[in-house]
């Protein structure tokens, strides 16, 4: 049985391409997915996200629990409505999920998970977490992501003048509480926008409603190549149980103080740290023919490898870009195989492109220069 | 419902054929098959002159999302690829059986062609995907 979300009826009217992921039905495109990604970095899109797990924490022991879970550190988020990404570890270091996780108030926090990863997440949180600490998953709420430079105009629109003014307030990695929905300034796209937790049962009327102000429909198709020019990992994709961290290019998620904080994996991670981690993760960006794809074999000179872990076309460059987990002493030059031969790749530092434009110099031919 | 001629034929790998007078074949994707893909980015040609086989995989069309193999559905000699495509793949989303062709072959046996699956048998096929 495939689960549909509240929005399933709203995605075949506007013509979606249906597929199944993670156990749900979900649009990849309602027609072109070149044409969604373009209207997102260009003017608005909207994307229905209502798979992802959100859950609720609430008690007095549930910031020590949190802080206890993820690598990330809780106690950053000072004031309510304050956001961080996060990645829990299992005991090894390897990543479980990356999630995002809000203050609500001193007593209560939310989490918001993958959709493959929901039921696993849940079940390691409920044996972990103190006893006291109360789990909620809100399968009352759907969400809708509205992204791009022209969402937050759109977003705040539809509020009455008293709520427009705390949404519009919200700073990056801050979200309010409006009645009964939650509003965020976070995203998955590498550009301004909000995310927009509401009662399942309204959450049609709020598509109607931005679907009517002139933003775009735009599916799993663009939501990835969006997420991978701005440099965002992919679980389950660019890293998983096997790989910490430090080897996926998140180190920068990682709270080592204060030093007392004992969370789950952080042996492993400091064992790595001092030890040395035994590969770099960088962006690639083909100057061969071709695309690159995730699981691909990467060359460098004098024949140590790695491998792509998320690759594709990148609309707003006009080129083929990757994510690449590769031998540290790769240069700024490496070579790819695609179906058999070696094409050649150069190496950059994500993002690729944010905020409507490329973040690497290319010449006029869309070469990288 | 995607657009089928039915003038042309068909392999049930989704590829279209269209005899025409000078004696080779044109061969391009269905519009079903287009549609599935999604937008093209890449497209790989064979090689002017070489010899291939029905069933051979002989081209690459690469979408945003991922590569698919283009078979040959007749034995012959490629005589003709499309070089537009190089620069603009997306002929093959927007044309799918007209500039948006992919190469042209020679049928070693002409018979071969008359084999393949008329229009509303690949209508069949298609819509059982």
């Amino acid at each position: 049985m495939t689960l549909r979300t509240p929005l399933y009826e709203q995605h075949i009217e506007a013509g979606a391409r249906m597929v199944d992921f993670a156990g749900w039905s979900m649009p990849v495109h309602y027609g072109s997915q070149i044409e969604e990604h373009h209207a997102v970095r260009q003017a608005a899109g909207m994307f229905d996200v209502s798979h992802m797990g959100i859950v609720d924490f609430q008690g007095i022991e549930a910031e020590a629990g949190l802080r206890h879970l993820l690598a990330n550190d809780v106690a950053r988020l000072q004031s309510p409505g304050a956001a961080l990404y996060a990645c829990m570890l299992n005991e090894q270091g390897g990543v479980k999920d990356d999630l995002i996780v809000y203050r609500l108030d001193d007593s209560r926090f939310r989490l918001v998970v993958n959709a493959g990863t929901r039921d696993k997440d849940l079940a390691w949180l409920r044996e972990r977490l103190p006893g006291s600490v109360q789990i909620n998953e809100r399968k009352d709420l759907a969400m809708l992501a509205v992204q791009g430079p022209q969402a937050r105009e759109r977003v705040l629109a539809l509020f009455q003048e008293r709520d427009r003014d705390a949404v519009a307030a919200l700073s990056p990695f801050h979200a309010c509480e409006v009645g009964p929905q939650m509003v965020a300034r976070t995203g998955y796209t590498g550009e301004d926008g909000f995310e927009m937790m509401v009662p399942a049962a309204d959450i049609a009327a709020l598509w109607r409603a931005l679907l009517d102000t002139g933003v775009r429909p735009a599916g799993l198709g663009a939501r990835d190549t969006l997420r991978l020019e701005a440099g965002m990992n992919l679980y389950g994709q660019d890293m998983d149980e096997t790989v910490t961290p430090l080897e996926s290019g998140l180190a920068w998620t990682v709270a080592w103080k204060p030093e007392e904080r004992d969370f789950i994996g952080r042996a492993a991670l400091e064992e790595q740290r001092s030890r040395g981690v035994p590969t770099r993760f960088v962006g690639l960006v083909l100057e061969g023919r071709g695309v690159l794809r995730a699981h691909q074999r990467v060359r460098i000179a004098g024949g140590a490898e790695g491998i792509t872990t998320s690759g594709s076309f990148s609309p707003t460059l006009g080129l083929s870009i990757a994510l690449a987990r590769v031998p540290l002493e790769t240069g700024d030059r490496c070579e790819v195989e695609i179906r058999g031969n070696w094409q050649p790749a150069r190496v950059v530092r994500p993002p690729f492109a944010r905020h409507g434009k490329s973040c690497i110099e290319t010449t006029a031919t869309g070469r990288p220069t | 419902m995607s657009n089928v001629p039915a003038e042309l034929k068909y392999a049930k790998s989704h590829e279209w054929l269209r005899a025409e007078s000078d004696g080779t074949c044109t061969v391009g994707i269905s519009d079903h098959a287009q549609e599935l893909l999604g937008d093209l980015v890449f497209v790989e040609l064979p090689k002017v002159g070489r010899q291939v086989k029905a069933g051979e995989a002989c081209a690459v069309v690469e979408s945003v999302k991922a590569a698919s193999d283009v078979y040959a559905p007749v034995n012959g000699e490629i005589v003709a690829v499309n070089d537009a495509l190089a620069d603009s793949p997306e002929l093959v989303n927007s044309e799918p059986y007209a500039d948006g062709w992919l190469f042209r072959i020679k049928a070693d046996d002409a018979s071969a062609i008359d084999a393949l699956l008329s229009a509303a048998d690949y209508a069949a096929v298609a819509s059982a995907d």
